[in-house]
């Protein structure tokens, strides 16, 4: 390259009709309001045919030593261009947008119900959320007929044909009476299949329909749940009975809750024993004191949840298990019970109509 | 067993300022089951005796029968009241409340104008008064108190009643012996017992009794006493206990053989001697004898009835109920007392043969104290002669056939071992004591005679545990062994459950009771298996007298129950247990108790069973979708019961087979067959439109019924497949067939003649138009083919559908569609 040759300065290369380009492009960019005037723009300035362009091209036609020099002031001239072309095609495309999508804005409090709800029934959660909580602790489930010989039901509990505590049962009979069968009236004939299927040790629980021949109101009826628990292993004692259901009752009902066995009758547990809670609503507050009665335990102060005890050693020996080396407990809770006290429901008769209005609040879990 | 505070005290040396709730918070503790704690006759206000005058019947324009009554309250003249009640004669003494007073549960007396009178004051009844549950009538007292008296002191209100639900094993605790012995050991107190009185040793010469059963009867003791006056007036304190424990008083005779019962927990009969003929017999009935009974019934005895009889033939059902000819009446002077020992079998046999629970047969079914007899007949005695004037006749007769008293071989470790309390041996000895057992050196433990519900070490570990207080047992997690979780059907079970919820059904739990009418009104023929009715004695009605056989009944009766409550549109289902009878199931065998049964002995009981299964069921009808703002909805139909049906089975991890089927009560054109592993499962699809209008439901409604557990369990787990991340080659195909083809068959034609590179098969369009032909339909399938290792080329996947194609053709007559 040759410093003595004077170049002839193309005049489309000077920084003056440089800048009046740029000045003209740049103008016309940000004059464009909306994204067809700025293509007008990019059509003007940018394109092939735009006085950059056409400046770009004169590069060619200068002496080397002129090339570098007005190549850069042409590029930045250029690059200036195209930023604000791409500058503003960004804000365009988001004026754009954001006009577009208000105006496809919708009410979305409308209500879309195309897929209806469903739930369970609060008892089945229930007896799945206690099974739950016993399977954690190492039970297994066990499951039994519905319709259960009698044998199975009373004499293997130590309820033999002339038990009084059999006709105190309310017993629905399979016809006929011969045939030695009967809707099983407690979830207890578990207990004695258990026993003939499983060897000790016996850590099992379970949940059931059972049926007595109870009138349907508020607070009973003839078709009811129930959970039965059961444990045969060495060295059971009542000990642990007790420290099974204060652990069973405080994953129900909260850590505050507070069990109280108290002595009863059962042919197959000895000792036995009904297991009440204290009175959720009222604590025991309203014993005694006529002035605040109490709906929830008819102000006994303690409501009954189950029946519960040591299994008697008579059972173990129908079940061929050596009650020397083996003791158990048993204990039955009413789930209908546990939803009325868990769930503050108040009527029975909502458990058992189907009334979609009962379940649908629970949803798939209690 | 319902227990006057005041009765109590007086057998009980308990503390004054001990409410009958106190007292009744220490038996619970030792074991009692205090239900209730009532104050009798909580009455404000002028209660008084009075007399009725005269009267007069009247009919009310609602068709009730009153009677305008005057009473003489001891005024100046008597009083006009209305009484609703039909059970007194002029002459009868009565308690009536006057104006101003204040019975239990606040109500409040007035006069007050009613049918057509001005009602001067009210005669009240037991209930009324608060002193019983009796409302048969109003109260008539036996004996004359003078008219005006104040009737809350005579009739002892004010007192406090412990109810007592007396479990299967404390039938000593039907008497207030009993109870006041509880309640001496609870307060650690020396009490009286009523049954400690002196008796005359047995002389003979008394009224002649043979027992040729003494098995049914090791005691029978008859005393008699002559010159009753039958007219003598029940006196107050006896007739208010009677009362107060629940029994209406009768007359003195009477009352006092309840009041003896009820003091001493011996039931005791009373027979008019004028009307007994000869010997009295204790005896098996005869078949074919008959006895009327006190309540007026005739009874025909069994063979296995235990009776009482005299040369006539049965006076009475042994511990049950006396006949009618030997009854004690206003006429009778002389009674024979009886106090008899029955074996608590007979008595629990005959009462439930006849359906005569009494108040001696509950106490017998639970075992009396056999101690008793001599005692009670004495007490029995004593009372006639001091309250109705009687003589006791010289001699008794006392037939006994004792057995020796049982013994239990104790180790006192045993308390420790089975409670987890460490309770010394010298604390085991002192708590059996005080339940009245006699403690030998060598821990041999006889029972006492009243307690004859202990037979085994465990039944006296109860018995000292409750002493100690159960909530002296400390409170200890046991250890338990690893589990295996839940078995593959319960977590199954579940998954069903979830499944159908989160596809918008509701769970429902129906009761399981089925009758005939149900299986008619779903046409349910008559040689289908879910007539196969396992029928109860006692059902709860007469119309659902059977165990489900099937879901359906249950559903519809909740659907129809939702839309009546304007719940038109509904989705339930229901997870549950039929059963359906086995028509040649033997009896089940009664087995012993005394050792395992063998494996033979436990197939027989099994046997015996219906067959048990756990059905799903769900019912939909109205809007499956809604309509709404959007616009129109999509009403219920049979493919929503195939979608449910299909729920379940991906639920179940089983592949479901959707056939073309015909089953009641389902439409007979729109009912899919559920088919798994060859096997029918159960049905879906759309109602019968005539059942669906029987039960009022909208047309369209459509209902599913499976067997859950017909549907076998994965024996392997499902293995993971292998995702090809290769190209997709995509091909539809339309082919034409005769349009009583069914598309599953296409389908499965398709699928297997595409081979192992098909990877998908999809129905997308269904055209039964002019152009494909009459009585052609065509169906129009997506096929998707992919290989695991390589991207197809065009041969291969064309060679793949033409195979398809080719073995649609060959089972359906399926041909490409122009």
């Amino acid at each position: 390259m040759s410093a003595s040759y004077d170049p002839k300065l193309a005049a489309a290369l000077g920084p003056a009709a440089l800048q009046a380009a740029v000045d003209a492009a740049l103008a016309q960019i940000t004059d464009a309001g909306d994204l067809e005037a700025l293509k007008a723009a990019r059509l003007a300035h940018a394109s092939d045919r735009s006085p950059l362009a056409l400046a770009n091209r004169e590069i060619g036609t200068l002496p080397p030593a002129a090339k570098a020099d007005a190549g850069k002031r042409v590029g930045e001239a250029r690059r200036a261009v195209n930023d604000a072309l791409a500058r503003r095609q960004a804000e365009l495309e988001a004026e754009r947008d954001a006009h577009v999508l208000a105006e496809e804005r919708v009410d979305v409090t409308l209500p879309w119900p195309h897929t209806p709800r469903g739930a369970r029934h609060p008892l089945t959660s229930l007896m799945e959320r206690i099974a739950d909580l016993f399977v954690a602790m190492g039970y297994e489930v066990a499951d039994g007929p519905e319709v259960e010989t009698e044998w199975a039901n009373f004499d293997a509990l130590n309820m033999g044909p002339d038990h009084p505590a059999r006709s105190m049962q309310d017993t629905f009979f399979v016809d006929p009476p011969e045939a030695g069968l009967v809707l099983r009236t407690h979830t207890s004939p578990v207990q004695a299949r258990t026993l003939l299927e499983r060897k000790p040790p016996v850590y099992v629980v379970c949940p059931g329909r059972v049926f007595r021949t109870d009138e349907l109101d508020a607070t009973h009826t003839p078709v009811f749940h129930q959970v039965e628990g059961l444990v045969v292993d060495e060295g059971i004692t009542m000990a642990h009975l007790k420290g099974t259901l204060d652990h069973f009752a405080a994953a129900m009902f909260g850590a505050g809750v507070v069990t109280r066995l108290r002595p009863s009758y059962f042919p197959f547990t000895e000792p036995s024993a009904e297991l009440d809670l204290l009175c959720f609503v009222c604590r025991g507050a309203s014993v005694g004191d006529a002035s605040r009665p109490c709906r929830t335990c008819s102000s006994e102060g303690w409501i009954e949840w189950g029946g519960c005890g040591m299994v008697n050693p008579r059972v173990l020996i129908a079940c061929g298990i050596d009650p020397e080396r083996y003791s158990g407990f048993a204990f039955g809770v009413g789930v209908e019970r546990a939803l009325m006290f868990r769930h503050g429901a108040k009527d029975m008769r909502d458990m058992v109509e189907g009334d979609v209005r009962f379940s649908l609040p629970f949803g798939l879990e209690v | 067993m319902r227990v006057p505070m005041s009765w109590l005290r007086e057998l009980v040396p308990l503390p004054a300022e001990d409410s009958g709730r106190a007292v009744a918070e220490r038996l619970v503790r030792a074991g009692l089951e205090v239900e209730t704690v009532e104050r009798t006759g909580d009455v404000e206000g002028p209660l008084v005796i009075g007399r009725v005058v005269d009267f007069v019947e009247e009919t009310a324009s609602n068709g009730k029968t009153i009677r305008w009554c005057q009473v003489d309250t001891g005024g100046s003249q008597a009083r006009g009241i209305v009484c609703g009640a039909l059970n007194f004669a002029v002459g009868d003494h009565v308690v009536v409340a006057l104006p101003g007073a204040t019975l239990p549960g606040g109500f409040q007396i007035t006069a007050r104008k009613t049918y057509g009178h001005v009602s001067d004051g009210m005669i009240c009844s037991v209930r009324e008064l608060g002193i019983g549950d009796e409302h048969d009538g109003i109260l008539v007292l036996s004996d004359a108190p003078d008219v005006g008296a104040d009737a809350v002191a005579f009739l002892g209100l004010g007192d406090e009643v412990l109810d007592i639900a007396v479990t299967a094993d404390r039938g000593y605790c039907l008497s207030m012996r009993g109870v006041a012995r509880e309640t001496a050991t609870a307060y650690g107190v020396e009490w009286s017992d009523p049954a400690g009185l002196v008796v005359p040793t047995a002389e003979g010469g008394g009224w002649p009794v043979s027992v040729e059963d003494p098995l049914g009867c090791d005691a029978f003791v008859a005393r008699t006493v002559s010159g009753v006056d039958p007219a003598r007036a029940t006196p107050a304190w006896l007739a208010q206990r009677l009362l107060a424990a629940g029994m209406r008083p009768i007359s003195v005779v009477v009352d006092v053989t309840n009041y003896v019962m009820l003091e001493l927990g011996q039931p005791i009969h009373g027979y008019d001697r004028d009307r007994l003929r000869g010997a009295i017999v204790v005896r098996r009935a005869a078949a074919g004898e008959e006895l009327k009974t006190l309540d007026g019934a005739v009874r025909s005895l069994s063979a296995e009835d235990l009776v009482i009889a005299d040369d006539s033939g049965p006076i009475g059902v042994a511990g049950v109920m006396g006949g009618a000819s030997t009854e004690v009446s206003e006429t009778t002077t002389a009674v024979v007392v009886e106090a008899a020992h029955f074996d608590s079998v007979a008595v629990a046999r005959s009462a439930r043969r006849h359906k005569l629970p009494s108040e001696a047969s509950r106490r017998f079914e639970r075992g009396v104290d056999p101690w008793l007899p001599e005692r009670a007949a004495q007490r029995v005695v004593e009372l006639l002669v001091e309250l109705a004037g009687g003589t006791d006749e010289p001699g008794q007769t006392a037939v006994q056939a004792r057995q020796p008293a049982p013994v239990i071989a104790l180790d006192p470790e045993y308390v420790t071992r089975r409670t987890g309390l460490e309770v010394e041996p010298a604390a085991v000895r002192r708590r059996l004591e005080q339940v009245g057992c006699a403690v030998a050196d060598d821990w041999t433990v006889t029972p006492p005679s009243w307690r004859p519900d202990l037979v085994d070490p465990a039944d006296l570990v109860e018995e000292v545990i409750r002493l100690v207080g159960y909530d002296k047992v400390p409170s200890l997690l046991p250890r338990t062994v690893p589990g295996r979780g839940l078995s593959a059907e319960q977590r199954r079970r579940r998954t069903v459950g979830i499944a159908l919820a989160a596809a918008g059904y509701v769970e429902v739990l129906n009761y399981p009771f089925i009758g005939e009418h149900d299986l008619d009104a779903l046409s349910i023929p008559a040689d289908d298996e879910r007539r196969r009715l396992v029928r109860l004695t006692n059902p709860l009605s007469a119309e659902q007298p059977a165990f489900r056989t099937t879901l359906l009944p249950g559903l519809l009766a909740a659907a129809v129950r939702n839309v009546g409550r304007g719940l038109g549109d509904v989705a339930l289902f229901e997870l549950g247990a039929v059963a359906v009878a086995r028509p040649d199931a033997p009896a089940a065998p009664r087995l012993g108790v005394e050792r395992r049964p063998t494996a033979e002995e436990l197939a027989a009981l099994e046997a015996a069973l219906p067959h048990q299964a756990r059905h799903v069921g769900v019912l939909v009808a109205g809007e499956r979708q809604p309509s709404g703002w959007w616009g129109g909805g999509r009403p219920a139909g049979w493919g929503d019961a195939i979608e449910a049906a299909h729920a379940v089975a991906a639920a179940a991890g089983c592949p479901l087979e959707v056939r073309q089927g015909e089953q009641a009560p389902w439409h007979p054109g729109r009912c899919a067959e559920l088919v798994v592993a060859g096997r029918v499962v159960g049905h879906a699809g759309e109602l019968h439109p005539r059942v669906a209008e029987a039960f009022r439901l909208p047309a369209g409604a459509a209902v599913l019924e499976l067997d859950l557990d017909a549907i076998p369990l994965p024996d392997s787990p499902t293995a993971a497949p292998e995702v090809s991340t290769f190209p997709l080659a995509a091909q539809d195909v339309a082919l034409v067939v005769s349009a009583d083809v069914p598309s599953g068959q296409v389908e499965a034609a398709l699928r297997e003649g595409a081979g192992d590179l098909l990877e998908s098969v999809r129905l997308f369009d269904v055209y039964d138009g002019q152009q494909v032909g009459e009585g052609k339909r065509s169906l129009a399938f997506a096929l998707r083919f992919r290989a695991p290792d390589r991207t197809l080329t065009a041969e291969e996947v064309t060679a793949a559908r033409d195979a398809a194609i080719a073995e649609a053709g060959r089972r359906t007559g399926a041909r490409l569609r122009d």
